[in-house]
């Protein structure tokens, strides 16, 4: 059966070029990987190679000829012996059977069905869940619990990480895990951040649940890579089939008098990626029952730390079963005159500008994000709803930040509740200072948020 | 030593080559991938599979000794050149050309194409476009079996090219360590992209050392010689299994097309690549074998005509097949707990 042998596509762009040679003539048996032929792209003079093999029987281009499309037919294939079509062109076979314009006019129909916006509209929030009696335990022994819970619950659970195992934890989060599960599940790994990051998201994809413990969040820049190419979007690029139930966890943000390399803030970076979660624990509570739900989750979640409440003391439920949904804000403070949004460290600084500020006879609702990535911001617009006055405060830089995630979506969603423009309180837009005095000047205060909330009311 | 169910050695024998029954087995799926890529690069220039692809023909040998050495169970990872691998490690040729060419029947429904491609059920674990990524994610796939205290093993592909990623020594470092059951592959096809690997390795002649500082055994392996690298591959896994840790080989291979559909090749003569397809082609090596030991041409024949069968059936398939529903634009993207 006599095929055509159509003007190939050479690169992902091409859409015409010029035949500058043909190597084979009329008649010439071709057998498959036989440069037959010589192809100018607006890039470079590429060989094409015959697929199938038989004679050629005709050439349908000449050589030379500039403007060939690609997919019209250059030449006629034959079987040997057999004869050439008279009308050029007339196999049929090898002719795509979707032309590129469907292909294009399908990928319009897929953007057009749904809304332009990537945010969904918010419903109502859900009260939280009142877990009943609480003792007071530190941040630190908040999440060593969550791991030490979670891991008796589940074998396939194991911590890994830097000094995480004999150290004890470079800032003794994970203290007693050693003992208790022996060294097969609380690993001690080399400063090689990027390989045992690969090494623990590879082992994720065949279903075990890695709590990967970074030495602080900077160093996961030395495997972002995995964290992102390998871990949230296999799932997508496998249509479904390869999910990553992993936990990368470290302290994040600024610490003290550390330098400018040891302290920034991730929630940005990490937040912007689909296919991540993302979680930034402020209290003890929030630390455990987050930590819990992020192991249990089956995407890779992030969670931000922060080393500064590492010794903070906050009640928590002493419930055995006490977990916190991923994606849940929660009201810290009920007010009624501004919202005040912030996550980690910085509900700290709102909940103290909120105290200064009820003495002046402002009150202001706190909201603690708790999840950066699924954002609850049901939850904050209903908030807007009620005091119709935003202010966000964050340790990280204030460009692209979660500051000015929340306000687009406020806009979006809740644009004619505002009585004034939402502000933005964020951290100086300068790489961390070592001096005190310029430290404490490029991170947010309370008496920053105060005078923002002034300008507001 | 664990028995291999898919050993193709007769026992005892020191002649390290497949014996007629496994070279047949050989000749099939070498022919198979090779037919296949051909196909591809076909609809490639139709228009039909966009984007990056990068064809497998001329390393047939590597993939499909290699994996007539393993076991059910074993882990298998690679880079973006990933088809051959696929298509040895049993997956459905249909599934594989309907994702490279973008259709909802393709293993990753359309969403992967050519460079991401995954099957749980064959042990496949990808298909990974960043270089050097997958050896990192490999020793992970080892790190699983020892953790579940299994004695399967996982074999990671990279080209020469990846073996200057920084990652790759990180990995060896911890596979060493841990004693992990990895086998390194090095597919050696003497380019990455445009560079020679004299241009890019300062230990361009023996990169099966590189594994030297760890501990991690080494072996270079004439990578078109499909008994070759059966051979070697046996002794590898064996080692692994044990409990030994690590093993690097490196596959002396050549790939005749581009880099990728878009490559002109010019960093390279035709001759070279003349001489190595008419000398060294892996399917020509294998099949003058199986003449030599009393296999008809009719019997190859039918066997090609098989292939051809099945890439044809594989073709139509993926053409004919829907693009995703829009809808699978927004799925995927997480797992609902």
């Amino acid at each position: 059966m006599a095929t055509d042998i159509l003007m190939p596509a050479l690169s992902p762009t091409m859409t015409e070029g010029k035949i500058a040679r043909w190597l084979k003539k009329e008649g010439d048996a071709v057998s498959s990987g036989d440069v037959i032929a010589e192809i100018e792209t607006d890039k470079a003079t590429m060989e094409v190679e015959a697929v199938d093999e038989g004679v050629l029987g005709r050439i349908l281009v000449p050589e030379g000829t500039e403007g060939v499309a690609v997919n019209a037919p250059i030449a006629v294939l034959v079987a040997d012996g057999e004869s050439v079509p008279e009308a050029g062109g007339a196999a049929q076979s090898a002719a795509p059977s979707v032309a590129p314009e469907k292909v294009e006019a399908a990928a319009e129909s897929a953007t057009s069905s749904k809304p332009a916006t990537a945010t969904v509209a918010p419903s109502a929030p859900e009260p939280e869940k009142d877990w009943g009696e609480t003792s007071e335990i530190t941040v630190r022994e908040a999440l060593r619990d969550a791991m030490a819970l979670e891991m008796r619950r589940d074998p396939d659970v194991f911590l890994i990480g830097e000094e995480v195992g004999q150290y004890q934890g470079a800032y003794k989060v994970s203290q007693g895990l050693l003992d208790e599960f022996g060294e097969g599940r609380v690993i001690d790994m080399p400063i090689t951040e990027h390989g045992f990051t690969g090494m623990a998201t590879g082992a994720a994809l065949t279903g075990l649940r890695p709590i990967v413990e970074f030495m602080t969040m900077n160093f996961s820049m030395q495997a972002i890579d995995h964290i992102i190419n390998s871990a949230a979007k296999t799932l997508y690029m496998s249509g479904g089939q390869m999910g990553c139930p992993i936990v990368f966890r470290a302290p994040n943000g600024a610490a003290s008098r550390v330098g400018a390399q040891h302290s920034q803030c991730y929630a940005s970076w990490y937040g912007h990626v689909p296919g991540l979660k993302v979680v930034a624990p402020w209290s003890a509570a929030d630390a455990k029952g987050l930590l819990r739900a992020a192991i249990r989750d089956p995407n890779p979640v992030i969670v931000l730390e922060n080393e500064m409440l590492y010794g903070h003391k906050f009640q928590c439920p002493v419930d055995e079963d006490f977990i916190l949904p991923i994606g849940k804000a929660k009201i810290e403070r009920p007010g009624k005159d501004v919202t005040l949004v912030g996550f980690s460290i910085s509900v700290g600084t709102a909940m103290a500008a909120a105290d200064i500020l009820a003495e002046q006879g402002i009150d202001a609702e706190v909201i603690n994000l708790r999840s950066i990535r699924p954002l609850d911001i049901a939850t904050i617009v209903e908030s807007v709803k009620k005091t119709s006055r935003l202010v966000t405060v964050e340790e990280g830089w204030p460009f692209a930040g979660i500051g000015a995630e929340i306000v687009m979506q406020i806009i979006e969603h809740a644009f004619d509740w505002l009585d004034a423009p939402p502000v933005r309180v964020a951290g100086v837009d300068v790489p961390m200072p070592f001096a005190a005095n310029l430290e404490k000047l490029a991170l947010p205060q309370p008496d920053w948020v105060v005078d923002a909330v002034r300008k507001l009311v | 030593m664990a028995d291999t169910p898919t050993s193709n050695l007769a026992a005892g024998r020191n002649d390290p080559s497949l014996d007629t029954e496994g070279l047949k087995r050989a000749f099939h799926d070498m022919l198979l991938i090779r037919r296949f890529e051909e196909r591809a690069g076909q609809l490639y220039g139709m228009g039909l599979i966009g984007g990056f692809c990068h064809l497998y023909i001329g390393q047939e040998a590597v993939v499909v000794g290699v994996q007539m050495a393993l076991k059910e169970g074993d882990k298998i990872i690679t880079s973006y050149r990933d088809h051959g691998q696929m298509i040895a490690a049993g997956m459905d040729p249909r599934g594989v050309m309907a994702e490279l060419t973008g259709r909802a029947t393709g293993y990753s429904r359309g969403k992967g194409g050519s460079m991401h491609m995954f099957s749980r059920e064959k042990n496949f674990y990808g298909g990974h476009g960043i270089v050097g990524a997958q050896v990192a994610l490999g020793i992970g796939l080892a790190f699983a079996n020892k953790y579940r205290g299994t004695d399967e093993v996982s074999m990671t592909y990279f080209g020469e090219g990846a073996s200057n990623q920084g990652q790759v020594y990180e990995s060896f470092n911890l596979a060493a360590l841990h004693k992990l059951p990895c086998v390194f592959v090095i597919e050696n096809n003497r380019y990455g992209m445009g560079t020679s690997v004299e241009r890019s390795s300062a230990a361009s002649q023996h990169l099966w050392r590189n594994g030297e500082p760890w501990g991690i055994p080494g072996k270079q392996v004439d990578g078109m010689d499909v008994s070759a690298v059966n051979a070697a591959t046996r002794e590898a896994v064996a080692y692994c299994r044990a409990g030994n840790g690590p093993y690097l080989l490196e596959m002396s291979t050549y790939r005749y097309r581009g880099h990728s559909m878009s490559d002109p090749a010019k960093y390279r003569q035709r001759s070279e690549v003349d001489e190595i397809r008419q000398k060294h082609d892996p399917i020509d090596h294998v099949r003058s074998q199986l003449l030599a030991s009393g296999v008809e041409e009719a019997e190859l024949k039918a066997v090609e005509d098989g292939i051809k069968a099945v890439v044809a059936d594989a073709t139509e398939f993926a053409k004919t097949s829907p693009e995703p529903d829009p809808a699978e634009l927004y799925t995927d993207v997480l797992v609902e707990a």
